[in-house]
């Protein structure tokens, strides 16, 4: 109670982003939304930003400019076509998509747009070949409600989603054109989460309801999250990627102190009067000889080594003990000009880096007591523009925690991206007519909904015999729909279920991979349970043997699984009764406890309890 | 129609409307009419930056919040020119090459000022000293004849003002067409013209504008006397092609690399980047710079798409013409029983040539029959050379005053090919 105090007080507020691919064809041409592993052939483009009707080139779109990075589409045949290598103008949209982000407008309650536009957003990171990624608004002022708090749905968007990223080499960005296209509904959440946990709840809700539709994509990276956090005092960040639902709260948690230290900071260079130099100094003289293998092998390339002084920003780049400040925070500005890095002098002397270097280049720079500098080492070009960049960054931490746009890591943490894109960024896509949304097509999708979440765990009680919690929780982990597919094949939904919220559970914390248990592999597991052919207590030492990468009729063996038949059993059970005929003669029927306990262990998963104690209960009978 | 325009009166464009329907109120900026909308649709940008489109009906109020702003002019740039590189001549005459897109309402524009171009291209000034003028702003599909006369005039005057080589921006629907035309028209060039054009417009990031264009800087300003059209080698942003003009042609309606050399290999490729203008045989650079225009353009020219369904009719339609291109079936054959018609028409004076709808291989009237029987009806049969490009000679041939058939037969500007290895 007390943690959710506290956000309260830092006056947290947390939007969600929810990108899910859908399962139908491409959004704007008729190519399957397959991944593939095929290359295919390749082609090699690059992007210019354009110039807006006021001459100017937008802030985030030049920052990606600025890289001069050429970029190679690699094309299969299979998942795209002449529309996503940009050589043809896109049809659609694929009418199958706009019916289920139709639907997920319906199931929210938004209002829905009587015509559809679809514009162009300008994104020239390469991960569009046409520079602009196309969206259409969709429905506006949607709700939802999560625990019992209402959560508002201001906008929902049915866009393309965009190409795959493979790899950075030789001053090329490769990217695979099979993802680009794939419908992707976008639901945006009003700030109105404030809690980091509620973000997870929020989201599980959110992804509950696109599953309900029973057509969209399942597995890693289907499923995209992107944040926008904010303390009282801080700054709108958006954090992009996040595919781990899990870790939403961890992401918010981290941020949320990223922006509490940098608000420190700010107070202690505002108590120290910290200012900015706009200056860059070639230090390249007083590095030479100096012993470290970085700086030595750039000065050997014929690079050199510049400086900017930092006034008042000494310890505030990396603390005390180690811990990072704004040191991370100006070298990812700076990485973005292409340098690998800068060095500061909070972690200096470091990598060869002596004290006598630092002691003359604090001359040079005439640095004072709570003074920082950094310094890079490449092209007399290169250091500029990324010591360019590290004033600017340094400058935005005197007001505190600039807006930006972070990649969320996969530890939790997040990197600077670019700086948080403007709202002007759109126009209108040409090329696809505007989509009237007609009153019977809304009709028809109202009496075709899906069930409603509620609706269905209601049902599963019903329907099932589970209670409330487990009918929540097979839902909220998303395992609802292949239950049910299981449950009306192979009966026993209390074993399925169990499977789900528990043996998955132990699994997972014991280190095995669930990824590798797919649907096709549960339907052979169950089927075989249902025929009798091993134990429910069988079912973790199977999982297990799966998750490993075999087969279930290769696990059903390696885990010593093979049935045993009755009389096997029954020939066991005869063999513990001789050996324990006293305890029997005295103990009688009593004895069936203690002897099952033995049996189940020696027999266990291979036969059903409820069989061995009959046939033990059989076999007493017959002795008494 | 009646709700949206009673409900929009002195609402304009750009202007700043508060729309309740129904629960539901949308503000943003009123958009222009789509000409694919609905009924009754009006189009408003929202502050987010989506356009969305609110059908008009009795329970529609429109409230006006802001009259539109001054349209915001496009801020003035200054490109350096340096007076000490060689003079290139950008002579703009339409096409999405020289576009840009504005941003409130999405409308593209084409480049109206010279400005325009060099402000959304100022490499091109790192590599030569440009001279950018509007001739006119036409689409493709405007392009007239008598505009084939108009370029090739201005360009003339370009080079005796002083320029080392003219690049033309155009539509590319029918750049193949002015190609050609501006081949047969100009006489006693020593110096590079060069179409250029684009497939995605320049108003988007991924436009093959910038890069068609910086090719054709550098192959006007290399010394290859001669008409060209430069563009897209292959779907790469790489390297373009240089095509002759008249055996030049657009194959694909959408691809960058629309643009193939027929029955002929491309005379060469430029780098952009590197500026490597890479042409095997160099043709020598002509010492006479007495350029001029010879001939014009007869507009009266049919261009006939032999098919098994073509009827006499037809044929008799283009008798009011003055001459007639047929797009032969395989070797340059048409339906037979039409051929007296046709021989009625040569008897009459009209020049008939022929060439195949195959685009590649050439046309042979000794094969078959039916080949046979149209040489003896007078047809002149125009060898390898592409349909389009004998409809312009023809066009031009009707204009001189010699014999048309010597002059049809005639290679004049490499519109005939020797020997075809594909």
């Amino acid at each position: 109670m007390s943690v959710q105090k506290d956000y309260d007080e830092l006056g947290l507020k947390v939007g969600l982003e929810i990108h899910q691919q859908l399962d139908t064809k491409k959004l704007f041409c008729g190519c399957p939304s397959d991944m593939v592993e095929e290359e295919d052939r390749t082609v090699l483009r690059n992007l210019r930003p354009t110039e807006s009707e006021l001459g100017e080139v937008d802030k985030a779109a030049l920052m990606e400019a600025q890289k001069g990075l050429k970029f190679r589409y690699q094309a299969p045949e299979g998942s795209s076509c002449l529309v996503e290598l940009d050589e043809e103008p896109p049809a659609g949209p694929d009418e199958e998509a706009l019916d289920l982000a139709l639907t997920m407008a319906l199931f929210m309650n938004a209002e829905i747009m009587d015509e559809i536009h679809f514009m162009r957003k300008i994104v020239i990171d390469g991960s569009n070949t046409t520079g602009f990624q196309r969206t259409g608004l969709i429905a506006m002022n949607g709700t939802l409600e999560v625990n019992g708090k209402e959560i508002g749905i201001p906008t929902m968007c049915l866009e393309e989603d965009a190409a795959r990223s493979i790899e950075e080499k030789d001053g090329e960005k490769v990217f695979r054109l099979d993802r680009l296209g794939i419908p992707l509904v976008e639901i945006a959440t009003d700030p109105d989460i404030s809690s980091p946990e509620e973000a997870k709840e929020v989201a599980q809700n959110i992804g509950a309801l696109f599953r309900s539709t029973k057509s969209v994509k399942r597995g890693i990276g289907s499923i995209r999250e992107d944040l926008n956090v904010s303390i009282e005092e801080g700054a709108r960040v958006e954090m992009k990627g996040v595919q781990e639902l899990d870790m939403l709260p961890e992401y918010v948690e981290k941020e949320v102190d990223r922006q509490i230290k940098l608000l420190e900071i700010k107070e202690i260079l505002e108590e120290r009067n910290a200012e900015i130099v706009d200056k860059i100094y070639d230090v390249t003289e007083e590095f030479e000889g100096c012993e470290s293998g970085i700086i030595q092998g750039s000065l050997n390339k014929g690079n050199g080594v510049y400086a900017v002084k930092l006034k008042g920003f000494d310890g505030q780049l990396r603390g005390d003990e180690g811990e990072a400040l704004l040191g991370p925070e100006l070298a990812d500005y700076a990485k973005k000009t292409g340098v690998a890095g800068i060095f500061h002098s909070d972690e200096l002397p470091k990598f060869g880096i002596t004290d006598k270097e630092v002691k003359v280049v604090k001359k040079k720079l005439e640095i004072e007591e709570k003074d920082a500098f950094a310094l890079v080492t490449e092209s007399e070009e290169n250091s500029r523009d990324a010591l360019r960049k590290v004033i600017e960054r340094a400058e935005m931490a005197l007001k505190g925690v600039p807006e930006e746009t972070r990649q969320a890591q996969p530890d939790g943490t997040s990197s600077f991206l670019r700086p948080l894109s403007g709202e002007a960024r759109m126009y209108p896509e040409t090329d696809i007519p505007p989509k009237q949304v007609e009153r019977e097509r809304l009709k028809r999708l109202d009496e075709e909904l899906p069930e409603r979440p509620e609706e269905k765990i209601e049902r599963f009680q019903k329907e099932y015999g589970l209670n409330e919690q487990q009918s929540e929780q097979l839902f909220k982990k998303g395992y609802d729909v292949l239950f049910e597919r299981l449950v009306e094949r192979y009966g026993s939904p209390s074993v399925i279920t169990n499977t789900f919220l528990h043996t998955y559970p132990d699994l997972k914390k014991e280190g095995y991979e669930l990824e590798n248990i797919n649907e096709e592999d549960l339907e052979r597991m169950f089927k075989r349970f249902d025929a009798g052919e091993f134990a429910k207590e069988g079912i973790p030492d199977l999982l297990q043997e799966v998750a490993e990468g075999r087969s279930v009729k290769e696990a059903l063996k390696s885990a010593g699984l093979e049935t045993v038949s009755e009389e096997d059993i029954r020939e066991e059970v005869i063999d513990l009764i001789e050996d324990r005929s006293d305890f029997v003669e005295e103990r009688e029927m009593g004895a069936v406890g203690p002897l099952m306990g033995v049996l189940m262990k020696e027999l266990k998963g291979k036969a059903d309890g409820e069989k061995i104690s009959k046939i033990l209960r059989e076999e007493i009978q017959k002795r008494i | 129609m009646v709700q949206r325009e009673a409900l929009l009166k002195d609402a304009k464009p750009g202007d700043r409307l508060k729309i309740k329907k129904d629960e539901e109120t949308y503000e943003g900026v009123l958009m222009p009419i789509h000409r694919f909308s609905g009924e009754d649709i009006i189009t408003l940008k929202l502050d987010n930056g989506y356009n969305v489109g609110i059908k008009a009906d009795k329970n529609t109020e429109v409230e006006l919040i802001r009259k539109s702003e001054e349209e915001a002019k496009r801020k003035e740039k200054k490109i350096d020119i340096d007076e000490s590189k060689s003079t290139i001549s950008i002579l703009g005459t339409g096409g999405t090459i020289a576009s840009y897109v504005e941003y409130r309402t999405g409308a593209v524009h084409p480049a109206q000022t010279a400005d325009d171009l060099l402000f959304s291209n100022p490499e091109i000034a790192e590599r030569c000293r440009p001279k950018v003028e509007v001739l006119f702003s036409k689409l493709s599909e405007e392009m007239r004849p008598e505009d084939w006369v108009t370029i090739a005039d201005r360009v003339i005057e370009l080079f005796q003002e002083g320029s080392e080589g003219v690049i033309i921006s155009h539509g590319t629907d029918t750049m193949g067409y002015t190609a050609a035309a501006l081949s047969f028209l100009l006489e006693g060039l020593s110096k590079p013209v060069v179409l250029v054009g684009s497939q995605r417009s320049s108003d988007r990031p991924s436009s093959d504008a910038h890069l068609n264009l910086l090719a054709a800087v550098e192959m006007a300003k290399s010394d290859h006397p001669g008409v060209y059209v430069v563009m897209h080698e292959s779907m790469s942003d790489k390297k373009c092609a240089v095509h002759k003009g008249t055996k030049v042609r657009k194959m694909h309606t959408s691809r960058r690399d629309a643009f193939e050399s027929i029955n002929d290999e491309p005379v060469g490729f430029v780098d952009p980047e590197t500026g490597e203008v890479d042409i095997e045989e160099r043709p020598k650079k002509g010492e006479d710079e007495n350029i001029k225009r010879k001939g014009s353009m007869e507009e009266k020219v049919s261009l006939l798409y032999a098919n098994p369904g073509l009827t006499e009719e037809d044929i008799k339609h283009a008798r009011s013409k003055e001459g007639i291109v047929i797009a032969g079936t395989g070797l340059g054959h048409m339906p037979t029983d039409l051929i007296p018609a046709l021989e009625e028409i040569i008897d009459e004076g009209l020049p008939v040539v022929m060439t195949s709808q195959c685009l590649y291989g050439t046309v042979n009237g000794h094969v078959y029959s039916a080949g046979r029987e149209l040489k003896e009806a007078g047809v002149i049969f125009a060898g390898d050379m592409l349909p389009e490009t004998a409809m312009v000679k023809l066009m031009w041939a009707l204009t001189l005053d010699e014999d048309v058939e010597k002059v049809m037969k005639q290679n004049i500007a490499g519109e005939y090919t020797e020997r075809r290895i594909r």
